[in-house]
Order: structure tokens, then sequence, then C-alpha cells
């Protein structure tokens, strides 16, 4: 297990590294001139020239992607082009946090209700109760996130005033936090409910069809006692894969959601970084983004090895 | 057996059908059956006769698309219509299972001990600690060496036969009075087989519980069995004592199923008798006795249903013809036993030489150790000119991977090949189309081999316009193609039919006129018939014969089965663990066996005679492939290991006349000596031991 660990973490160092290079070549291959996207357009040849010379656009690009590199290892993120060249790093980690409540809190509403739904929509195969979940999810899944984001906040923010229809994450109380977080952290449940259903409903139907559940079954054993002691172990890996890559997601991609909900996450200020040209901004959330997204899916494949022994036997 | 006429389970007219694309299929019908306390009582039919949907009947496990009518009684109710809640304070406690494909059957992420432990922990209310220890007490009964470190393995770490093993502690864990047993032991060794019959027959004799044994395999119902069942398209044909049965057998099915059956007596110079025809399936089933249109005594009245007819000693038979059969008056005629024609005489010469052939297989990964396999090492075989060398071992072995080396699909490491006398390259890739035309393979599983999107006729012409080297016209080809069916006797419309329209034997034909397509000097056949049911098999192998015959073909033929290869084959071969350690005509191998290896293996075959109660020679399990073994390679399981030399030299290839050699430290007469002595052991006893040399 230790030798599997270790070869993982290798793995992920040199996914990371990868990303690393191919974040900054696409950034190199944005048009425009940096300088002059910070100094406007009436700035002197002189002063574009300095400001080359001083953020190291005249260096070969390798160097610059070596400089860009350590500094990034090092803590040092740079500063941002615009709006007064404040500091990257804090910008980030703040908007990392509130993305991180957000996220498990969306998984907290999900994983458990879709796994819930998927195994029993798997022990009614083709029967009325997996055809209502299967059109259930489907239809959620179907609607963009806009609609069901608007949608609970007329119902329950504007409707009921049970919780706010913004959110933010900079309050006291755990309470509050979650009265803020609810509607987006269900909106953003309803996208991913579908996925975990229908992966955890396809692996338990196809355990279900293996000769140890019947064993297991003319052992005596009640249904519920299959299924949860025998069947569900061995069906979940797909699930625990997709679920690693939803994490990705909800950390870097809730665009939509955060802006309905006008809440500061990772999403709208990459957006914002990608609109203002904000190249060493964009560099730092990508790289953030790939580093969780990387990191889910490690814990994920530690998981199904540690569900599975032959995985991790091997 | 019971002397009583005390009955615990009894199936009364049972019928299970299931339901598929929109209609009711039958699968089983109106079978009657009853085992008594203490009774083994065998279950025997080909695949698709409805055997284990009967046996899995009687203990109410229904496919979700299945449905039974008719009565099974146990303990004085009805199974049929007990609520499930009922069912499971049955299921494991009063009735269990040991299932065919154990690893399957066994939770691939759970310990084996905790699987076990789980059964007395739900029905004889063991703490975990209690039921934990009696785990692995159970794994002691069915004689693990180390069963404590057996139990907190995965399934994936056991070898096939401890898993199997394994599955009979959990069966028997909670003590149940009826054990069923669905073919457990149709995917081992015969060596394997051997010793998991001779525990199933001890456990059931100390635990007096009574066991249903479903199995395809006569030998093991000859060997293991009270009284017995045949079942032949989901009826049954005849049930009784096993002694009468194989005695006497009335009804023309079973008479013609046990005289199909390949034996040692047998001999090279006959051909097996056959059951013309195939078993017909569930969607076209015939209204009369179903095994008239393959019964060579059916008459008009076989055209209507025969009544199940109680005869004296519990004996049932459902024939219209039994009391002829029985009076004498009516003998079935045995097919002709025709000899073999006369140009099949081997001729001198080899067909094919290979000399220190090797294969070492490693498993490499990025941080992982490298484990070494020697899976063949540095094996010379002959094949004499039209003549067939049969190579037989166990699972592991390394026969199939020398049999992919000479075919050209693997890449041997070293040594050399030869066909007729001509330098045979490594991989099939380096091949001329020459030489590929000469050298083709028959594979074990036809359903794998044959692709199911192309018809028979379009796979023979492939193969015909791959292999030829000329240009022919597609007439010509398709000339050919009708002569292969001919050959492989099939009808000539069987060219547009598609695999999935076939039967297992006849999937088996195209494979073989397949490998016929152009003019082959030798046909390496890998199992060819063993995924086959008894009374198809005798015909393949007749068929394999009957080509010999004509064409002149060698074959190396490949199998666990010692009878079929003593059919079929002239010279053998024996493998173990990558060496071969014998080699001779049938008759010097065979009779009487001379290595201590080769003896196990025969000793192994159940014998399909009950009269004759063979002593098996039982081997421990091969635990560990990849373990590395100095001095003989058999010295950890072998019965008549003489000494420190067998762990630390590796024995000698000795000439014992006439072609026959024998790897062994045990000087060639003394085994002459020993084997002609000795007439039963088992491991465990004093064996005579020579001397040390």
């Amino acid at each position: 297990m230790t030798r599997y660990l270790a070869r993982r973490l290798v793995l992920m160092a040199l996914t990371l590294l990868l990303t690393s290079i191919l974040i900054f070549a696409l950034t190199q291959l944005l048009p425009g001139d940096v300088a002059r996207l910070i100094l406007g357009r009436e700035a002197r040849p002189e002063a574009l020239e300095n400001l080359r010379i001083q953020l190291g656009l005249n260096d070969p690009v390798p160097m610059q992607y070596w400089n860009w590199l350590t500094g990034f290892v090092s803590g040092d993120w740079g500063t941002s082009f615009i709006g007064g060249s404040a500091p990257i790093r804090p910008l980030v980690l703040e908007r990392l946090g509130n993305s991180l409540k957000l996220a498990l809190l969306a998984l907290t509403f999900c994983v458990p209700l879709s796994i819930l739904l998927g195994a029993v929509a798997a022990l009614r195969e083709q029967k009325f109760v997996d055809g209502a979940i299967s059109l259930f999810t489907l239809a959620v899944v179907g609607l963009p996130e806009f609609v069901t984001g608007l949608a609970l906040i007329n119902i329950f923010a504007l409707g009921l005033g049970w919780f706010p229809a913004s959110a933010s994450a900079d309050t006291p109380t755990l309470g509050e936090l979650l009265r803020q977080l609810t509607l987006p952290a269900l909106t953003a449940s309803f996208v991913l409910i579908a996925y975990i259903v229908r992966l955890t409903r396809a692996g338990v139907v196809d355990e279900l069809k293996k000769p140890y559940v019947r064993t297991a079954t003319l052992k005596g054993l009640s249904r519920r006692a299959v299924l949860v002691r025998h069947v569900l172990r061995n069906a979940l890996a797909p699930t625990i894969t997709v679920i690693a890559i939803s994490f990705g997601w909800l950390i870097g991609g809730l665009v939509v959601i955060e802006n309905v909900f006008s809440y500061p996450g990772l999403g709208r200020l990459m957006t914002a970084a990608v609109e203002r040209k904000d190249i060493p901004l964009m560099q730092a959330v990508v790289m953030v983004v790939i580093f969780f997204y990387a990191a889910a899916n490690l814990i994920a494949d530690l998981l199904v090895a540690f569900l599975n022994p032959r995985v991790r036997l091997e | 057996m019971s002397a009583s006429n005390e009955i615990l389970i009894a199936a009364e007219r049972l019928t299970i059908d299931y339901r598929a694309d929109g209609r009711w299929l039958n699968a089983v019908c109106e079978t009657d059956l009853q085992i008594a306390p203490g009774e083994i009582h065998g279950l025997v039919g080909e695949s698709g006769s409805g055997k284990s949907t009967l046996a899995l009947g009687m203990m109410r496990y229904l496919a979700a698309n299945a449905r039974a009518s008719g009565r099974v009684s146990f303990d004085g109710s009805d199974l049929l219509t007990k609520p499930d809640d009922a069912m499971q304070r049955i299921w494991g406690k009063q009735i269990a299972l040991v299932p065919q494909d154990a690893l399957a059957s066994l939770n691939p992420s759970q310990r084996i001990g905790d699987q076990i432990a789980e059964v007395a922990r739900l029905h004889d209310g063991l703490s975990a600690s209690e039921a934990n220890t009696l785990a692995v007490e159970m794994l002691r009964r069915v004689r693990f060496s180390e069963p404590e470190d057996a139990a907190r393995r995965y399934p994936h770490q056991l070898s096939g036969g401890m898993q199997q093993r394994a599955s009979i502690a959990m069966a028997l864990i909670a003590r149940p009075r009826l054990l069923i047993l669905d073919e457990p032991t149709t995917s081992l060794d015969v060596t394997t087989e051997a010793a998991i019959i001779d525990l199933i027959r001890d456990l059931i004799r100390d635990t007096q519980a009574a066991a249903l044994f479903v199995t395809h395999n006569l030998g093991i119902v000859a060997q293991l069995c009270d009284r017995m069942t045949v079942l032949y398209a989901g009826e049954i044909m005849a049930s009784g004592a096993v002694a009468d049965l194989f005695a006497r057998p009335l009804h023309p099915y079973t008479i013609q199923l046990l005289a199909s059956l390949p034996r040692p007596t047998h001999g090279t110079e006959t051909r097996l008798p056959t059951i013309e025809g195939v078993a017909p399936s569930p969607t076209n089933r015939p209204t009369g006795c179903v095994f008239a249109p393959r019964c060579p005594a059916a008459i008009a009245i076989c055209g209507t249903k025969p009544p199940v007819e109680a005869l004296d000693g519990g004996r049932l038979i459902k024939c219209h013809r039994w009391r002829e059969i029985a009076a004498g008056t009516l003998t079935l005629e045995a097919p002709p036993i025709q000899p073999i024609r006369a140009n099949d005489a081997p001729t001198a010469g080899y067909t094919l030489t290979t000399r220190d052939l090797r294969k070492t297989f490693a498993r490499r990964g990025m941080f992982q150790r490298r484990a070494r396999l020697v899976a063949v090492d540095d094996v010379s075989l002959q094949v004499r000119a039209r003549s067939t060398l049969g190579l037989v071992g166990e699972s592991g072995s390394g026969k199939t991977t020398a049999a992919r080396l000479i075919a050209g699909l693997e890449m041997a490491d070293a040594g050399t090949m030869e066909l007729l006398d001509v330098p045979l390259a490594n991989g099939a890739r380096a091949r001329p189309v020459e030489t590929l035309q000469r050298l083709q393979m028959i594979f074990q599983n036809p359903n794998d081999s044959l692709n199911p999107y192309r018809s028979v006729g379009a796979t023979l012409q492939r193969a015909i316009y791959r292999l030829s080297t000329a240009k022919l016209s597609s007439a010509e080809i398709n000339a050919r193609v009708m002569m292969l069916l001919e050959s492989v006797r099939l009808p000539a419309n069987y060219a547009d039919r598609y695999p999935s329209e076939l039967s297992g034997g006849e999937k088996q034909r195209v494979a073989i006129a397949r490998a016929f397509a152009a003019d082959p000097a030798l046909v390496v056949a890998d199992e060819p018939t063993s995924a086959l049911d008894a009374s198809v098999q005798s015909a393949v192998l007749n068929l394999l014969k009957d080509l010999r015959a004509e064409r002149g073909v060698s074959y190396l033929f490949i199998s666990h089965d010692l009878n079929a290869v003593a059919y079929l084959a002239d010279w053998i071969a024996v493998m173990y663990r990558g060496e071969i350690v014998e080699e001779g005509d049938v008759e010097q191998v065979y009779n009487p066996p001379s290595h201590p290896y080769t003896e196990a293996l025969l000793s192994a075959i159940p014998n399909p005679d009950p009269t004759i109660k063979t002593h098996r020679i039982l081997l421990n399990d091969d635990a560990n492939g990849a373990q590395v073994i100095t001095g003989c390679p058999f010295h950890p399981r072998c019965p008549r290991k003489i000494g420190a030399i067998c762990e630390h030299e590796a024995p000698p290839y000795r000439d014992a006349g006439a072609g026959h050699f024998i790897r062994c430290h045990i000087p060639v007469d003394e085994l002459t000596v020993l084997q002609t002595s000795a007439p039963t052991m088992r491991t465990g006893q004093a064996l005579p031991r020579p001397e040390t040399p």
C-alpha cells in the first residue's frame, strides 16, 4: 500500500508539472502585449520596454516559465496586473476557502442521497420505482443551473424567505454559513445527482448479477444485509471516481451558480481574470483548481484500492 | 445411506419455467426427486438439461424471471409456498449451496474467515470472535494446512482448490441437513477434483448431512453417489441406485451415455460410440418423448409422452420401451466400432521437433519488483508423422504456453523448432504462408474463437483465402468450403449459419474445419473437447481421429482429460511446472504409470464404474505457482519423495527403453516395481519407499 501511495504521489506531481507547462504555454499564445495591456494604449515605447524588462517578458520563454514555476512553488504567486498590483495569493486563497465550503456542503447533500437512490433503483431494476428515479434525476440534470438556481431563489428566498437570495461566506457562525450556502449547494447538487445516481445504479446492477450475491442470499441474509454488507462495497468504485471528478468541478467550475448567488468563489475569480487578461491571476487560479482536482482523484483511487483488495494487494 | 424410508427432501412434479422474449420457456418439467438423510444423490445431465435449475429450485432459489409449480417438501412443508423471511432461516442453516465457480461465488473484498463466520453469526447467534474461531476450525476440517492464515486472506489469494474448499467450509459451518453441490469440481484440475471429492465424501459421512451433487461427470457419480437421477431436456429419464443404473441401464439415453465415455480400456484401435444429434433447445422441445429424436430405439409410440414408472428399489424410468430392454428383447445396437484405416499407420520421421524451448513470463511495473515465472522450461518434444502426441498436466503446468509457442502465438525466449525438418520461425508473424498452411491450431472454447458476426461459410472462406498461395476464384473457394463442411460432417447449408445458431459441438467442428482450410501437417489442439458435453465430446474425438486418417495429419493434443488423451494419442508427454517429467507411448506411460506424478494424475480420474473403488493418490494443492522450487519441481507434493536429494538436485532424465523417458531420482526399475507392487495408496499413509540411490 505504501508503494502504491508513493507511486500515485509521484504520478500526481508529474501531472501537476505537465499542467503547469500547458497553462504557461497557453497563456503565451494569448494575443496582445501584456505591457500595453497594463500601461494602456497611449503608453510610450520606452515605458513599455521598461515594463517588459521589469516583468521579464524579454527573457527566453523557458526561463520565464522557470521563474514563474519556482516563484509559484515557493509561495510567490506574483501580483495582479490590473487593479493596483494587488498580491495574488491572499486573494486566491480566500476565494478557495469559499469554494471549498460550498463544494463540501454540496457533496454532503447529494452523495448520500444519490447513492441511496441509485441502490434503490438497482434493486427495483425495470420496475416503477427505478423508472421514477431515472425520470426525476434526468429531469433535474436537464435543467440549466441558472434555471434551478433562480427557481430555488424564487421559492425559498423570495417566497418563503427561509434562505437569503445571495450567498456570502463571510459569516461568524456555522448555522448562518449553512443558511447562506444551502441554496447554491442544492443547485450544484441537482447537477450532480443524476450522474451519481446513474453510476451507482449501474454498478449495483452489475454486482447483483455476480454469483457471490447468490452466495450471500443463500447464506440466509436479508436483502438489505446482502446489499449493505456485500454489494455496495464492490459496486461503488465508479461512483467514487465520478464524485472525485465532480469535486474538481465544484471547486473551479461553478461560474454560473456563483454568479446567480453572487457568491465569491474561484469560478468567478477565474472568469474575471480571463476577461481582464490578468495572466498571473489566471495561472494561479488554474494551478490551484488542478491541484484539488488531482488530489481528489488521488483520494478516490486510494479509496477504491482500500475497498478492493485486488487493487490494494497486487 | 439410510436404510429407512425416511425422506429429507422431495420434489414432487416440480416444474420450472422462465420468461424470455415475452413467453414462458420450460426448463424443468414435472420432476420427482427424493433424497433420504445421509444420502448422496447424483444429478447428471448435459449442459442445458436443466440440472442446475432443478437443484437450485429444490432450495427454492429461482431466477427473477422464473416461476415454479409443483411441490418441494422439506420438513413437512412446501418450500415453494414459504415466504421469503422463512426461507432466510432455511438457507444457510438447513440447506446450503456449494457453487460451481468458487472464486466468483466468494465476495472479492471480504476476508475468507469473515465470509465463513458470517453464516455462524447469522444462524447460530455466535459472537464475532466465537464465529471467527469456528471459521478457522472449519477451514482446518476442509484440510487447510494453515487455517489461521487462510482465514485472513482474500479469495483471489487462494488457489482454485482452496477457494472451493473454503466454499465447502462456508456451506457446512451451520451444520445444514442438505448440501446442494452444483458442479463443484468442474473448473478444477483432475488432481484437485479428486481431493475435493474425497473431502466431500468424508464430510458428508461425518456430518450425517444429505447431498445433491450436480455434475456431468459420470465417473464422479460412480465413485461418490448412492443414488442418481438422469436429466435430459428438463425431464427425468431415469433414477435409482447408482450401482443398478450403471450395471443395468434401462433407458436408451443412459445406455448410450455410459457407452460413449472414453475409458482407459478403449485403446486406440476403436471409435467411440456416440449419440447422434443434439439436445433440443427449450424453445423447441418434442411433444412426445424428449429423447426420441436422438434415440435409436424410437418407434411410433415415442411420439407420445412416456409415463414415469416406478420399478423395484425406488427406481424411476421414463421410456415406452424399457420393458423390452429389461427383458432383453430389445438390444440397443451399439454403433459399429470401426477399426482405423490402414493409411493411418504412423510413418517414419517427425512432423514437429522442438529443442530446449523456453518461455519466461515477467510481471513488471513502474515500482514493482519483477516476479519471474518459467512457464516452459527447456522443453524438447517430437511429434511423429501421422501420429498424435498427447501433452498432459494440470493447469499451470505450461502445456498451453508450449502449444502457443509452437503455434507462434507467443515468442519463445530460447530454443529451436522444426516443422517437417525445416526450421520454424519464432512467432507466427515471421512465418511464411507456406508454414501457416502446414501448422494450424484449434482452441479450447469455440465460443471465443469464432467471430460471432461472421457466418460459418465466411469464416471458412476467409481461412481458405488467407492460407492460399494461389489465386483462387470465389467458385473454387466455395467448393472448398463445401468440402471442408463435409469433412467435419456438417451439412452444406451450415455455411449460411452464424455461430449463435450452432451447438457447442457444431461450433467446434467449424473451428476444426478452419484448421484444415489449407493442408496442415500439424494441428495443435488445445483442450478441444473440454468445453463440450460428454455425448458431443466423443463425436469430436472420433472426427479428429477420422481426419487424421483421411488427411495424414499429426496432432499435438493438449488435454487434462487423460482418458481422452489415451483414446486419441499414440505418444504422451507429461508436463509439470514447465518441464516434461515423463514421455513415452500410451502403454509405457499408462500401464502401469511410472513417474509418481503420472501415477497421481491417473489415479485421480474418477472411474465410471461404481464396482471399482479406486483409491486415489491425493496431492496437496499446488498453492504457490510463483514460488521457486529447487531440485525436483514435484518434490513438495511427491508421495514418493526419497529424501534430501529430491530437494536439492534436479532429477536425471532417465531412459527407460524404447523411447520411454522418466525424470525422477528413483531408478526406472525400482519405479516399475513400486507401481506394480503397490495397489492403493494415499498421502499420509506409509508408502513403500526405495532406498536412496
